[in-house]
């Protein structure tokens, strides 16, 4: 008995050192979620004589003219979910690819080096992508990519009209090398973690490498995969200076990948410093606003896909 | 031997903070407009060097900016490109000086490949252009006024800053100034919803430049400072006197001298009359309160901005391609300091 009670003590017994990295530990995370709460606040009351002033409208009216003070944040939505689309889309592709490459087919003496340099993109400043975008890539996508699809997918609304170098399709690529380090990384990282047996297993079954990588290997990592996708496709929706400098910055809705457009973060950033009036300002927060939400509302959608994928395993 | 350096670094930050004031006796604050900012530094630059017991630090966030941070008295001077408002002068709450400091112009720089001469428009068709009347470089109402030079059948894509900018205001204010249509249609402002088809905004002097070199067929408008630095070609604009002026230094300065009574509340000097006038010109202004909250830095205040608008402050504007105020303004300004009380 009296054993009993003593081993109860003993277990009961937390020392103060635990309970100090708890109180750190949860304090750390209710601090995050504060922060956040405390974000949309702000947000809100910001925007607050946005909203009043233009209701729900502000979300489908697609002018945006500071002079008559008339506002709405369509084409600014469409620009943010069309170039992140093009962005992760590419870099989903590419990156999957590289951490394949990486993990299961290249020798260790290049896979290190390559993959430092993969990681270095990520790295380099926006700024310095953006600058590049504008004298070298968005010159290119005009002369060259862009008349080479317009030749092949030109009967498409999606590849019609005239090329300008800058628009939805130059910012969506300067997105995806902004985001590859990310989807690369991680999905290497999930691919090595895949244990020995399920390769040998699928080698011993007569299997070729290329059959175990797409049959075993990636089915097996998805669910990482798709999480180092997302957190890619979140810096993707953010992402402005880069895409600022090469979306071309025109507030429209045009079914060409071809044509300028727009996106949140860019007008905030363009427009923030010089804004004056209150309205106008508030306007502006209230776009903050709906960047906040879309991320939210993406990442949530991830996230069910996800527990969808992983149900169906 | 730890006992000693943290003794050493305590020492070190003591005489630190006893001689830092004596080097410095006065720093001054200012913030805004970026448009001022490459003539600000160079001209505090020189004046420290002169005054050592004064440094101006100026941070270039924004003319917006820059009046939010002066309305809040974070700053003791602020600067914008466009006056501050009745609206904006009753949040500021006390007397306001808005006084003219640099002049600036907006050069129409183009991209015409083949095209050597330099092209001539009118401001009719400049306005036209950025409607989206006229879309193609060989339209009658370019080629008139461009005889000899082979204009290309080729679709003008029209460039325009992108981010809010006193650039931007100067050249909607000349639109407007030229054509009722652009006038009731868009307006004039630092950002304005641009109504041609081909429109393109790009973020900056440098992002509208690098977009009109790597597009043929591009126009757009650049700061006159940026223009000549980078030796772009830049189109000769009819002015309302008729006659053909480029956009140099001397003729922005003639613009700016046709209007010697300029004023916050009257200060527009584009399509100017005279014969030299460079039409698309205009002003950049410091704000300061009539009496500022600490009269100790008051004196230093009025010590740099008075040196500023002079002709020794204004000489440091030519060395960075800005253009000196005219002698009427820099005497115009000069009395309007004068009323600060210190």
């Amino acid at each position: 008995m009296s054993t009993d009670t003593g081993f109860r003590r003993v277990a009961r017994f937390v020392s103060p050192a635990d309970r100090g990295f708890a109180a750190v530990v949860y304090g750390g995370s209710i601090l995050f979620a504060l922060l956040i709460v405390a974000l949309f606040v702000e947000l809100v009351i910001g925007a607050w004589p946005s909203i009043v002033a233009f209701g729900p409208s502000f979300i489908w009216k697609s002018s945006w003219d500071p002079i008559t003070s008339k506002f709405g944040a369509l084409p600014m939505i469409y620009g943010t979910v069309v170039t992140s689309f093009i962005g992760i889309a590419l870099a989903a592709f590419v990156g999957i690819m590289a951490a394949v490459f990486l993990s299961d087919f290249a020798p260790r003496w290049l896979a290190t080096p390559l993959s430092f340099l993969i990681e270095l993109l990520a790295a380099v400043p926006s700024v310095v992508y953006g600058l590049w975008g504008l004298f070298v890539l968005s010159p290119f996508v005009r002369t060259t990519i862009g008349p080479a699809l317009q030749h092949v997918l030109g009967w498409t609304p999606l590849f019609s009209g005239p090329i300008y170098g800058v628009g939805l399709l130059t910012a969506g690529i300067i997105l995806a090398l902004m985001i590859v380090p990310t989807v690369t990384a991680i999905s290497r990282d999930v691919i090595a973690a895949i244990p020995r047996d399920l390769r040998e297993a699928s080698m011993a079954l007569g299997a070729t490498k290329w059959e175990t990588a797409t049959r075993v290997v990636l089915p097996a990592a998805r669910v990482g995969i798709f999480g180092a996708c997302i957190l890619a496709l979140g810096r993707a929706l953010g992402e402005t200076i880069a895409v600022t400098m090469v979306i071309g910055n025109r507030p429209q809705i045009s079914a060409s990948l071809f044509a300028p457009s727009y996106t949140l973060a860019s007008v905030i950033a363009n427009e923030f410093t010089e804004a004056t009036t209150s309205i106008y300002i508030s306007a502006l927060i209230e776009l903050g606003l709906i960047l906040f939400v879309v991320s939210i509302v993406v990442n949530a959608l991830a996230r069910v896909m996800i527990w969808s994928v992983r149900g169906s395993r | 031997m730890r006992a000693s350096l943290v003794r050493g670094l305590t020492t070190a930050a003591i005489v630190g903070a006893l001689t830092l004031p004596a080097i410095a006796a006065t720093q001054l604050t200012g913030a805004g407009s970026s448009f001022d900012y490459p003539f600000f530094s160079k001209a505090f630059y020189i004046y420290s060097q002169k005054n050592p017991d004064v440094t101006v630090n100026y941070q270039s966030i924004g003319s917006g900016g820059g009046i939010q941070q002066f309305t809040a008295k974070n700053v003791d001077f602020g600067a914008t490109d466009v006056p501050m408002n009745a609206q904006e002068l009753a949040r500021a709450g006390q007397p306001v000086l808005q006084i003219p400091v640099a002049l600036g112009g907006a050069a129409v720089a183009y991209n015409l490949p083949g095209v050597s001469q330099t092209i001539r428009l009118t401001r009719e068709t400049i306005v036209d252009i950025y409607l989206g009347k006229v879309l193609k470089w060989n339209d009658p109402a370019i080629a008139k006024v461009n005889h000899g030079v082979n204009l290309p059948d080729m679709p003008i894509v029209v460039v325009h800053r992108s981010d809010g900018s006193g650039t931007s205001y100067i050249f909607t204010d000349f639109l407007s100034h030229v054509s009722g249509e652009w006038k009731s249609k868009v307006g004039t402002g630092k950002s304005v919803s641009w109504p041609a088809p081909s429109a393109v905004g790009a973020k900056g002097n440098e992002g509208v430049a690098g977009q009109i070199r790597s597009t043929p067929g591009a126009i757009g408008y650049v700061e006159l400072a940026y223009v000549i630095e980078n030796h772009m070609p830049a189109a000769t604009l009819q002015n309302r006197a008729g006659k053909w002026v480029a956009c140099t230094p001397e003729n922005v300065a003639a613009a700016a001298a046709s209007k010697p009574e300029v004023s916050a509340t009257n200060f527009s000097i584009v399509d100017a009359p005279g014969a030299n006038s460079y039409p698309v010109s205009g002003y950049s202004w410091v704000v300061v309160y009539k009496k500022p909250a600490d009269a100790g830095r008051a004196k230093a205040l009025y010590d740099v901005l008075s040196w500023l608008v002079g002709p020794s402050g204004q000489s440091n504007a030519k060395s960075v391609d800005y253009v000196p105020l005219p002698v009427n303004v820099q005497n115009a300004a000069s009395a309007t300091i004068r009323q600060m009380q210190r």
